[in-house]
């Protein structure tokens, strides 16, 4: 009786330890960059991101990631028309949604509706806006799971396989690409995982 | 080509169409059914809406192949006796000028009060922004929308 109570509180003092030290450490169940990362790793990580923001703050990313009601279109980041709204699912109000006009591919003509399977912008509980944000505050927006859909650093690599995501890449005719092409824009992402997931100021 | 099956205001139908053949196209030309107009061609004036499960759709833009063993409503459906409470009242308060965006008006209006039975001034923007009226008819569609939305409930 006393080898098994013994038993127990080693358990648990064991159990508090290695939970306590993790908590030190910087570890969570979702958050998971490594906080021990050498120096050089840091400055990797901070570069790969950049890379990374790059394509995030590109028109075709930041038109549908952006605060407040609606979205953006065009490379100049210009209202949508049609007093067209988020909608409280990311699918437009209820009496006009986005797939009224967006189909599930491009319009072939010039300024015709761009299309993608399940057209969206995010959701309005987690908008993952990040329209006029410095680098940093992207980068931690990026990396909460408040507000990035409860997604895992990790989660967001098979997000940035998605059609609607690739859908930057082939934007239908007058849209400008992102800076990267998406298998280095991906690439990057994962050195930036890899390397803690790293901040700037 | 391929065969294309949905159901139109009702009625189940075949198809032998190039799948990428807009809607409108197919509702029009082989299916003789012309209140859906043809405006801009791409999504921008709202002339051509339909209801594909209910929802405003612009036919225009979207591909038959889009639509398989769904139902589509164009305003040949709506209410045949013209007992839809936006078209009566579309009709007593003699809403269209010209007449030509009108359906789309009428259909856009349709699925609004579906989703929305007692829409605000706000709510009927939002519905009825992406439907161009060069007669300027605006203010009579508002008016309409509310009409409908009070026929529809009872009060008048």
């Amino acid at each position: 009786m006393i080898a098994t109570k013994r038993t127990r509180f080693h358990v648990w003092l064991s159990t508090f330890t290695l939970t306590a030290l993790l908590g030190f450490l910087g570890f969570s169940t979702r958050a998971t960059p490594c906080a021990n990362t050498t120096p050089e790793d840091h400055e990797k990580s901070i570069l790969a991101f950049r890379a990374v923001a790059s394509v995030m703050t590109s028109p075709r990313c930041l038109n549908c990631h952006v605060p407040g009601d609606a979205p953006l279109q065009g490379d100049d980041n210009h209202p949508h028309p049609m007093n067209v709204k988020r909608g409280s699912d990311g699918k437009g109000s209820l009496s006009l949604r986005c797939s009224a006009c967006h189909q599930a591919e491009n319009s072939k003509f010039l300024h015709g509706p761009p299309g993608a399977a399940d057209w969206q912008v995010p959701p309005a509980n987690t908008p993952m806006a990040w329209k006029g944000l410095t680098m940093g505050d992207l980068c931690r927006t990026l990396k909460d799971p408040a507000k990035n859909g409860n997604r895992s650093v990790q989660d967001l690599i098979p997000h940035m396989e998605t059609s609607l995501v690739r859908w930057a890449w082939n934007p239908g005719p007058g849209r400008t690409l992102p800076p990267l092409s998406h298998d280095e824009f991906v690439s990057r992402l994962k050195e930036w995982i890899d390397t803690g997931a790293a901040c700037p100021e | 080509m391929d065969t294309t099956r949905f159901t139109i205001n009702g009625k189940p139908v075949e198809l032998q169409i190039d799948p990428s053949t807009p809607l409108l196209w197919a509702i029009r030309e082989n299916l003789g059914l012309t209140g859906a107009k043809f405006g801009c061609g791409m999504a921008l004036c709202g002339a051509c809406t339909v209801h594909v499960e209910g929802n405003a759709v612009r036919s225009c833009v979207t591909p038959v192949k889009a639509i398989t063993n769904k139902r589509v409503t164009t305003i040949e459906g709506l209410a045949p006796d013209r007992s839809h409470p936006v078209q009566r009242a579309w009709l007593q308060l003699q809403v269209p000028q010209c007449g030509y965006c009108q359906c789309g008006q009428i259909m856009s209006a349709a699925a609004l009060l579906a989703a929305i039975p007692h829409p605000s001034d706000a709510d009927i923007d939002d519905a009825m922004a992406g439907n161009i009226c060069r007669c300027g008819t605006y203010a009579r569609i508002r008016k309409a929308i509310h009409l409908a939305a009070e026929m529809a409930g009872g009060q008048k």
